[in-house]
């Protein structure tokens, strides 16, 4: 396929076609490059960085530093599974262009209970159901993707449930360079049988230790599940322990073991002083593993604002100790199946908070020998050795999850009697295990166990593969490629619905799907909550939406009022060959403005006008440093913020100036139009109107709304000088000035 | 089972060990702990792990389950179900896959059975 264009949409029909024959580039998972040295980014030496991307949309507030987008030294992860994987490689390429290099798929719902592979595209239900075609599109996407933002992309997804083995496969076939895997999360949250998930679990490890897949365990799931979840600390050390102890004792390299690690509390808990000590005991029980850091989600509800702040204080314990893989939660999680533009927040959250903190850690430290923090990272080492002695006394791992060791609320070794008990001979899959005879054997590369290849000869035993002439990781040729089972539930049905919207020049808004229709829309409605949340409802139908529904409350004051967000679908299509989109502002290039203010000075002055103290735009519109209208000749008499209306009027009559720049950032009231109307209004009195140019700019600003108040033109957000002594050239030119 | 804190208690043998030892002492238990279960896994298989072979020797999904299936049926299983496919395909001079694709279809059982002398261990 072409390489992408910026300004062109990646084309999802193109990247089904041929699919048959696409093979992935790699199969292992890649580290970000360049971490441990300093870097000249814009203005700035950063500390904490590393290689820049080539293609990349700048944070928000980006444009005040030359547009730059410092990357961190972690991966930075998101989860993208909005049930279909054809929309979802839309959303892959916005969080790549906004940073994240590790994009992590969810299953559907019920995946982990089935007993083999899904094939085909259907629909999926709270994630996407993972098949070798919507991997292998979704990886053809990304090698595209990678390609476009000069990074490579490490792409996830879940070995667990009941087809694990058969699941490291297909990842290692498809170039799947991150999976979840932990038989203990199979045992205690899918019941699955234990004996059944280790015995798989040992096979799809080597199957992911020979791809190179990275490994993140599923201890965090403890943490979301227990009652207290501050109390599970010791337990957390010990699945992340015997995850990694079984992971390296059936081949895989520690360093491509991550543990999934988040915060136990979450504010209003104090909770830096709960976690921080706990992510320096984990971390130095692990020296040797990588820690993949996840912020708290069991004290997550629906504001998203708080979820960013829980957020924020766990990249600050990642900053103080270490993640490799920073994953971002995204801030909706707690009302949705996540939406594009949280996904986009959640990696922008971990961005912002890491370029902020760069080097941070050059100036403050752990207090790590003394005081509390000491005291409580050697109390959780202890109370994890006292879980695994007691572990043992009771006879072995199997044993203690039938005598309810795990997941219990109480801080080990106190027991609350809650746990979560499984038993060796009940959960799904109970009885599926079979011995292996002493003539087992499978000639295939990568198998784990016993296996009587000497049967067959030294040549098998070296390379069990050669006794069929190689098998797929040798010759992918030797893949199954299976298109699609189901007639009526895939993507090209899906995308036959939804065909409007990518051959006609029509648009609708989106959260997940093209085409979904689906808004958000925050209001507050000066009444009690629950009155609050039906008028809530009735507000969105009388706005034309359907299916409205309330995603989150917020009490501001019992009587006074409460903060109600709501979604719901728009039932309109916006047709693109009707709107009306006002031109770009135009710019003459800096040698013709130089020129035309050197055949004809210009001066101008210019000041914020009312009570308003704001001067930084107004500034950079202005000086020479800064790209301003002194650039190109034009003089500028600064008169300063909160000035009064007559006072800038009075001195432009005064200087003789050809203009007046007025900057208005405060829009309470629409007091920055009112504002422009006075200056008008005050020049037209004085007599000096026509011969003035007036403009006005603030963030709050709209051209056209500027011009209907009195002014000769308005600059919005994002204007700078170039445009304005385009404007002022011109005007002067125009009116005969 | 429902127990109070009692970590001042429990710790006694463990307060005057270094933070070191503790961290040796917790990768030692883990070893403890795993080390009979990799040994289990190793003497085991499994319908999944048996169709992971297949896949790997160049058959979909579909062929693989339904080979397991039947070597299941048949008390086959043990021996792998790739093997089953090697040994006949050697005995019949075949192709691994046509084969696989006989089994799949519920041909050439009982030439495999005889093949591991009826499947005895």
């Amino acid at each position: 396929m072409d390489k992408l264009k910026k300004n062109e949409k990646i084309n999802v029909p193109e990247i089904l076609k041929d699919l048959e024959n696409y093979r992935p580039r790699r199969r292992n998972w890649v580290w970000r490059k360049g971490q441990g040295e300093k870097r000249q980014i814009g203005k700035f030496e950063f500390y904490d960085t590393s290689e820049n991307l080539e293609q990349y949309e700048a944070l928000p507030g980006g444009h005040y530093f030359n547009n730059i987008a410092p990357q961190p030294t972690s991966t930075i992860t998101t989860e993208i599974a909005s049930g279909r994987f054809e929309d979802d490689i839309r959303r892959m390429r916005m969080a790549a262009w906004h940073g994240a290099d590790h994009l992590m798929v969810i299953r559907t719902a019920g995946q982990s209970h089935m007993d083999g592979l899904i094939e085909g595209t259907p629909q999926g239900i709270g994630g996407v159901p993972i098949s070798r075609k919507q991997l292998r599109a979704q990886r053809k996407a990304l090698d595209l993707i990678e390609d476009e933002v000069g990074r490579p992309i490490n792409y996830h997804s879940y070995v667990s449930g009941v087809a694990g083995p058969e699941i490291a496969v297909l990842f290692a076939e498809e170039g799947v360079n991150g999976a979840h895997q932990d038989p203990q999360y199979n045992v205690l949250y899918r019941n699955i049988n234990m004996v059944r998930s280790f015995v798989d679990a040992a096979v799809a490890k080597k199957v992911m230790a020979w791809a190179g897949i990275a490994q993140i365990d599923g201890a965090h799931n403890a943490n979301a599940t227990a009652r207290d979840a501050w109390k599970v600390m010791p337990e957390l050390m010990v699945q992340h322990g015997l995850n990694s102890m079984f992971s390296v004792k059936v081949g895989m390299k520690k360093e491509d073991i991550c543990l999934s690690t988040v915060p136990p509390t979450a504010p209003p808990a104090p909770c830096m002083r709960l976690d921080l000590p706990y992510a320096v005991a984990l971390r130095e029980v692990f020296s040797e593993y990588k820690m993949r850091a996840q912020q708290n989600t069991k004290y997550m509800g629906s504001s998203t604002r708080e979820a960013t702040v829980t957020h924020t204080l766990n990249l600050l314990i990642s900053k103080m100790t270490r993640a490799e893989i920073q994953s971002t939660i995204t801030p909706d999680e707690g009302r949705n199946v996540p939406w594009h533009i949280y996904n986009i927040e959640g990696t922008d959250t971990a961005n912002q908070a890491f370029a902020g903190m760069d080097g941070l850690t050059e100036m403050l430290e752990i207090k790590r020998d003394k005081g509390e923090l000491a005291d409580k990272v050697r109390e959780l080492k202890e109370r994890a050795v006292l879980y695994l002695e007691e572990m043992l006394e009771a006879g072995g791992y199997f044993n203690a999850v039938e005598q309810g060791f795990f997941v219990d609320s109480g801080y080990y070794p106190e027991r609350n009697d809650d746990a979560i008990v499984r038993h060796i001979d009940g959960g799904i899959g109970v009885g599926t295990v079979y011995d292996r005879a002493d003539d087992y054997m499978a000639p295939v590369t990568a198998h784990f166990g016993y296996n009587n290849l000497a049967q067959y000869g030294p040549e098998a035993e070296k390379d069990p593969s050669s006794l069929i002439g190689g098998g797929t990781f040798e010759k992918p040729e030797k893949i199954v490629f299976i298109d699609e089972l189901d007639e009526v539930d895939n993507v090209y049905t899906r995308m036959e619905e939804t065909k409007d919207f990518r051959e006609k020049n029509i648009v609708k808004p989106e959260m997940e799907w093209l085409g979904d229709g689906v808004v958000q829309t925050t209001m507050f409605l000066p009444t009690d909550e629950r009155t609050a949340y039906y008028a809530a409802i009735e507000v969105g139908k009388k706005m034309g939406l359907e299916e409205v529904e309330v995603i989150h409350t917020e009490v501001l004051q019992a009587a006074e009022g409460t903060r109600v967000e709501i979604k719901g679908k728009f039932q309109h299509t916006i047709d693109l060959d009707k709107l009306v989109v006002p031109p770009a502002p135009e710019v003459m290039t800096f040698e013709e403005l130089c020129a035309a203010v050197k055949a004809k000075p210009m001066k101008i002055v210019a000041a914020t006008v009312g009570q308003d103290e704001h001067s930084v735009g107004l500034r950079e519109v202005i000086d020479i440093k800064h790209g301003g209208i002194e650039k190109f000749g034009i003089e500028v008499h600064y008169l300063g913020t909160s000035c009064p209306i007559e006072k800038l009027v009075d001195a432009a009559i005064e200087l003789n100036a050809d203009g007046i720049l007025a900057s208005t950032i405060i829009s309470h009231d629409d007091v920055h139009y009112k504002n422009m109307k006075k200056i008008h209004d005050y020049a037209v009195e004085k007599g000096v109107r026509e011969k003035l140019i007036l403009c006005a700019g603030g963030t709050q600003v709209t051209p056209d709304i500027a011009r209907e108040n009195g002014v000769d033109q308005g600059f919005g957000r994002g204007s700078n000088g170039t445009q304005v002594a385009t404007f002022l050239v011109k005007n002067r030119e125009e009116r005969g000035l | 089972m429902e127990r109070q804190d009692d970590f001042e208690q429990r710790r006694k043998h463990l307060k005057d060990l270094t933070e070191k030892q503790l961290e040796e002492r917790f990768w030692e238990l883990c070893s403890q702990l795993m080390d009979p279960i990799v040994d289990m896994a190793s003497k085991h298989t499994s319908p999944s792990i048996e169709r992971s072979v297949l896949l790997r020797m160049g058959f979909s999904s579909i062929e693989s389950k339904a080979i397991v299936e039947k070597a299941i049926d048949k008390n086959l299983i043990q021996h792998g179900a790739g093997h089953l496919v090697y040994k006949l395909a050697q005995s019949k001079g075949m192709e691994i896959r046509e084969a696989g694709l006989k089994l799949a279809e519920n041909e050439l059982w009982e030439e495999t059975s005889s093949l591991f002398q009826g499947g005895a261990k």
